[in-house]
């Protein structure tokens, strides 16, 4: 994920921008309960907060100021009230923040994972998986940590900054005036420095998020690194990256630590003014003269001293929530933006309400399929005004293998991306069973169609949950018996648990061959009408290749299939060959009928002929 | 996990420590005088007051107070003076805070240079250490585990002694500080107002310890998401193709369930430690303030005592309930400090041998050379051959036979078990390494390419080639044209933040890399296998227009690219099965005469072909 941070940090001094944020605080209202609580007990604990001066106040008026201890059982009484209730208070707004951020987070990682089930393919494959990967993990944790606990904290803040100078007031409003004329000064200070520590740190970390790529870079790259004899120079250069580091760091610890001292200064201005004014008042008392601050008294004296003690907190807070905000808006763009991607591929209101949609399919309104496919005049472009394909026709037979090759964008992949309703043609139709496949559900055709991958995507669980993953009611006889169909059942049983062997990590690490032998099983056994296969180019040994030879065959049996092979024989053996250039067929027939016209398949198939025997003649002698 | 657990076992590795704070510890011990000192400032506030209650505004008799109070305020002039000018109490306040303002202020400086002063060395000696350690290394070890300790674990060790080291020493010092100005005003008092913290300190180290397990529960839940999520999304095309939506989202659910209730759990965990460490802390200010009307009602205390004892309290409270979360998270350092030392203290590439740096002609003998990366098992068996000045090698064989540890023997990227590698007549191992890989130009099957444009990463052994050099080389790789195709061009960023070249691409910017340099011998490790059979041709024949007199090795099974070799060496089971030239081996029967008779095999095929498809 480190290595698409460096895509997030772009530098943005944007206005804050309330639609944005209205949005995201729609998803906290949902547990509106839980909000006006945690409230609730914010505002009781600020309230408890402005007490205790109060109670010190009372303490040195009626005990020390009349060398008393008559009645303070009650004081001890009530003070002890006001801390179980600011204990309550504490304990119970901790656990409703952290209730309405964990709330928060799921829904919108729920919203987002619905989402990305939808999205067309058209959105991955501009999109990396990393990129997706921080919106929906850090990026929605930051976000719905920093409304939660904003929330209580703006509430926490307000509600002290105010019952302080109410109290202040009340006490002596003349004093107050006076201490408060630091208060002006010290909110600007928290502001600034608020807004320049978030923009240091944010260069910290994208000089943190080079270093992490210059170690990768470092490690993956170490073979050539020494055969180029590049040890040093690339240690110099990192120690660039490192000292540019430690400069950015010092630079924003140094402004945090000019920050919090001047705070405390300005805040101690206000306590030497309460000191002078408030002193000078209760000496001239003492002495029987009074000054315009009428009666002070050593109580409120004390009350003022700590409550100027105290004033910075609320501000900071409030400048830490808009900075933070300030700073978030581009993370909470990119969440919204990937919530409310528009889908490119969608059923159309009719066949939703005859289909039904992925997640509540009406299968009772399905058609069957036999797998009869036609193309008609289809025209496609991934991006606009460069078309892949052009005009294309095609009739493919229920039951016909078709071989398509051509060189790497040519068109083949394009094709089966049309024919699993990946895309839809940007012009022209597809016909399934002699229907436009528009007019039907997406899920209609997906759930009859079975896909191999060049790369086999296996997940994480047991052979037997990957061979069943798309018929989890399957019985175990069913699944061994389409491991034996494609011969994977042989190696399945080597394994430790066999069926119930964990794949991947803390698991088996399965070879390319085998992980295409499980796919197979997991094609056997959701038997659909129409399937793809990606073939594998990277090389296998004899034996497996021959395994995997016997079971695509197996596979292909009776089924409508695209194979973009790589194999001379899965293509010598497919019904019809289709070779794809610059988006057009322009030889179609099967392995003889294009043999002999000497053209393109011709050149491939000779070149190709040659290394793959090669090949074979050495792994044979192994 | 398991690693973890061993990992605590280990003592504190100071040595590793004080070896990273080389040149930062006098920074370190700045800050702590400069933090020593904020502590006394910060003291001194609530000095101030309790002075100016007291003496100036209480007008206590002075008799009643401390010894070098007294002293001080004589020399000040008295009491009178500071009554006339009272402004002096507050000037005295704001100046105090004005000094420790300072004083945090240059803490900061000091420990933050100390700090990052450290994490530098530390990631400059990681990246180093990674750089020279033998290749062998980087074969067992996992990559991110790697980076996970270079990252994560420098930044435990950095935190550790910036917050954790300085946030210990300044409780420490404002305890002890703290104590002994309040048991010397009075002892009684004093313990009334610490009674608790002890309890409030241990309290937060043992619930701090409790919790980490579900610390971990909640990061495991997250983890576990990530990777549903991320499994989910490279296998977007198969959960399309089977229709499974519905059962990815449940997955999905109940992962997002766990994450969001075990944090939650956590959550409320802390929430009680929060309540309950609040109320323990208030709770002491509270016997303080009332132990203290007791003590005023009874004249054993004065009212400016009274507040100094109870702002005292208040300022210690916060501090000691973070020590006891400090002195939990200490572990933490100490595993990380060890996973570093793993990395440290495996060795890095040494000369054994004389450490000749001769000129190198290009005369290579293999002499009963064995090798294997596990002691039991040979990848490379009693191999012999020799090579003349200017000859080019052939390598033929299959995957796993051998031939990439041949070549890379030749660059000492790993050394031979058994038998000898001479160049002109010296032992490799006599020559001093940096030297030999200079000498020798390789291009490997799989390139890396870093992160940077075409235009640096071609000319990165020599940044001084000029942009003509460059494309040469790049029309030797048959490059140029593609990269003319860019829309950046040669200023295309390629590499693990760049654009992804095509297997082939990166192939042909490794050679125009290595045609930067004039090298004695050069080797290609299948490094055109990703190229079309037409563009490999080219460039090899650009290639030999170039090539001079160096010596050439290439590993390919395209018979075309092997029949034009001097010397064709077969290898089969890491044997040297056969060699020779073309017309040699072709004169025997083994393994290169069957591949080269491929030919006739696809005109057979060709011919029967046809045949049966006219009879049809």
């Amino acid at each position: 994920m480190s290595d698409y941070s460096y895509i997030e940090e772009q530098d943005f001094d944007q206005k804050v921008d309330l639609n944005i944020w209205k949005k995201l605080f729609a998803y906290a209202m949902r547990y509106k309960k839980t909000v006006i609580a945690a409230c609730l007990s914010m505002v009781f604990c600020a309230g408890m907060d402005i007490v205790y001066p109060l109670l010190t106040r009372y303490a040195i008026n009626e005990f020390v100021g009349k060398s008393t201890t008559e009645g303070i059982h009650w004081f001890i009484l009530i003070y002890a009230a006001v801390i179980i209730v600011q204990a309550i208070c504490v304990c119970l707004f901790v656990r409703l923040a952290g209730k309405i951020e964990m709330g928060m987070a799921y829904d919108i990682r729920q919203e987002g994972f619905v989402k990305l089930q939808e999205l067309s393919f058209s959105y991955y494959d501009k999109t990396p998986v990393g990129y997706i990967m921080a919106r929906m993990v850090s990026d929605i944790a930051r976000l719905s940590e920093m409304i939660a606990w904003s929330i209580v904290d703006l509430l926490w803040a307000l509600t002290y900054m105010l019952g302080v100078v109410c109290v202040i007031f009340v006490l002596n409003w003349k004093l107050a005036l006076i201490t408060m004329v630091v208060i002006p000064p010290l909110a600007f200070i928290c502001v600034y420095f608020r807004k320049k520590i978030l923009k240091y740190q944010r260069v910290v970390r994208k000089t943190n998020s080079r270093i992490t790529g210059a170690f990768n870079e470092g490690i993956m790259g170490a073979m050539t690194t020494k055969t180029l004899v590049r040890e040093e120079r690339n240690s110099t250069e990192f120690e660039d990256i490192t000292s540019e580091m430690k400069r950015a760091s010092v630079r924003s610890i140094v402004l945090s630590h000019t920050f919090m001292p001047l705070v405390i200064l300005l805040g101690s201005v206000g306590t030497a003014l309460a000191l002078y004014y408030g002193g000078n008042a209760v000496l001239l008392e003492t002495l029987g003269e009074t000054t315009i601050f009428g009666i002070v008294g050593f109580g409120t004296l004390s009350a003022f001293i700590s409550y100027t003690a105290g004033f910075f907190e609320p501000i900071q807070s409030l400048a830490r929530i808009l900075a933070e905000f300030q700073s978030a808006q581009a993370s909470a763009e990119r969440v919204l933006t990937l919530i409310n991607t528009p889908c490119d591929v969608q059923d159309t209101p009719e066949a939703e309400e005859k289909y039904g949609d992925s997640f509540n399919p009406k299968r009772e309104n399905w058609e069957d399929i036999s797998g009869d496919i036609e193309f008609r005049h289809v025209s496609f472009a991934y991006k606009e005004g460069e078309r892949v394909l052009d005009d294309f026709n095609l009739h493919v037979r229920a039951g016909e293998n078709i071989a398509l090759v051509g060189e790497t964008g040519a068109g083949k992949s394009t094709i089966v991306n049309l024919v699993c309703r990946f895309y839809e043609p940007t012009e022209g139709e597809i016909l399934i069973d002699g229907e436009d496949y528009r007019k039907r559900s997406q899920l209609w055709l997906q759930n009859r169609l079975g896909y191999v991958l060049q790369q086999p995507h296996l997940f994480s669980g047991t052979i037997r949950d990957n061979i069943a993953y798309a018929r989890k009611d399957a019985t175990f006889e069913e699944i061994r018996a389409a491991a034996q169909t494609v011969h994977a059942e042989e190696f399945i049983l080597k394994q430790d648990k066999g069926y119930d062997t964990e794949i991947g990590e803390g698991g088996i690490r399965l070879s390319t061959g085998q992980k295409q032998l499980i796919s197979f099983a997991r094609v056997i056994l959701a038997d659909p009408r129409i399937f793809v296969l990606d073939e594998a180019t990277s090389s296998i040994d004899t034996e497996t290749e021959q395994i995997i030879q016997n079971a695509t065959n197996m596979v292909l049996k009776g089924r409508t299939s695209f194979i973009v092979a790589h194999r001379l024989s899965t293509i010598k053996n497919a019904d019809r060959i289709l070779v794809i250039r610059n988006g057009k067929i322009t030889e179609c027939g099967t392995h003889s009928e294009l043999l002999k016209l000497r053209g393109y398949y011709y050149d491939l198939y000779t070149t190709q002929f040659r290394e793959e025997a090669s090949r074979g003649i050495l792994n044979e002698a192994k | 996990m398991d690693e973890r657990v061993k990992a605590k076992k280990q003592a504190f590795n100071f040595k590793l420590l004080s070896y990273f704070m080389k040149g930062s510890w006098r920074y370190l011990l700045l800050g702590a005088v400069f933090m020593l000192l904020a502590v006394l400032m910060g003291y001194a506030r609530p000095f101030i007051v309790s002075f100016t209650v007291d003496y100036v505004i209480g007008g206590i008799e002075e008799t009643d107070m401390p010894a070098f109070l007294r002293s001080w305020l004589d020399a000040s002039g008295g009491r009178d003076f500071i009554v006339e000018h009272f402004v002096l109490c507050a000037v005295a306040l704001v100046v105090c805070q004005l000094i420790n303002a300072t004083a945090i202020h240059f803490r900061g400086r000091t420990v933050g240079e100390a700090a990052e002063g450290t994490a530098k060395r530390m990631r400059d000696e990681l990246y180093r250490h990674l750089q020279l350690v033998p290749y062998d290394y980087h074969k067992h070890v996992s990559t991110g585990d790697l980076i996970q300790r270079c990252t994560s674990d420098v930044n435990t060790v950095r935190n550790f002694i910036a917050n954790q080291m300085l946030e210990i020493m300044r409780t420490v010092s404002m305890i002890l500080v703290a104590g002994i100005v309040m048991y010397s005003l009075n002892l009684e008092m004093a313990i009334a107002s610490t009674i608790m913290l002890p309890f409030l300190c241990v309290a937060s180290f043992v619930y701090f310890r409790g919790v980490k397990r579900q610390f971990t529960i909640s990061d495991e839940a997250e983890g576990k998401l990530s990777a549903t999520l991320q499994e989910n999304l490279t296998g977007m095309r198969v959960v399309r193709a089977f229709g499974q939506e519905a059962s990815e989202v449940e997955k999905f659910t109940s992962d997002n369930k766990t994450f969001r209730d075990e944090t939650y759990r956590l959550m409320k965990m802390l929430s009680t430690y929060w309540g309950m460490s609040d109320a323990l802390g208030y709770t002491q200010i509270a016997i303080s303030l009332c132990y203290g009307c007791f003590m005023c009602a009874s004249g054993e205390l004065t009212l400016g005592n009274l507040l100094l004892f109870s702002t005292y309290t208040s300022m210690l409270t916060w501090p000691v309930r973070q020590l006891g979360r400090v002195l939990a998270d200490m572990g933490k350092a100490t595993v990380s400090l060890g996973r570093l030392d793993e990395i440290l203290s495996h060795p890095v590439e040494r000369e054994t041998g004389r450490a000749l740096t001769p000129e190198i002609k290009g005369e290579i003998e293999f002499k009963d050379v064995c090798f294997g990366y596990d002691t039991y098992d040979d990848v490379l068996k009693d191999i012999s051959f020799r090579v003349t000045p200017g000859q080019t090698v052939a390598i033929l064989g299959s995957t796993g036979s051998g031939k990439s540890s041949l070549v890379q023997l030749l660059q000492r990227l790993y050394t031979c078990t058994a038998g000898s590698i001479t160049i002109d007549g010296i032992d490799i191992n006599d020559i001093e390494s940096a030297h030999l890989r200079r000498s020798i130009g390789i291009v490997l099957q799989e390139p890396f390419l870093y992160s940077r444009s075409i235009m640096d990463n071609i000319r990165i052994i020599n940044p001084a080639a000029s942009d003509e050099e460059v494309f040469n080389a790049s029309k030797v790789a048959a490059l140029h044209d593609v990269v003319m195709t860019f829309d950046k061009g040669y200023d295309t960023i390629v590499g693990e933040r760049g654009v992804t070249l095509s297997g082939g691409q990166k192939q042909r910017v490794a050679i125009a890399r290595m045609l930067m340099q004039k090298v004695p011998i050069l080797v290609f490790d299948d490094s055109m296998s990703a190229v079309d059979t037409e563009t490999d041709a080219a460039i090899r024949d650009a290639l030999k227009a170039n090539k001079q007199d160096s010596t050439m090795f290439i590993i390919s099974h395209r018979i075309t690219t092997l029949c034009e070799a001097d010397n064709i060496l077969v290898l089969d089971g890491g044997r040297l099965v056969q060699q020779g030239t073309h017309d040699e081996l072709m004169a025997q029967d083994g393994l290169y005469r069957r591949i080269a008779h491929i030919q006739n095999l696809l005109e057979d095929e060709l011919k029967q072909e046809e045949g049966g498809g006219t009879d049809e």
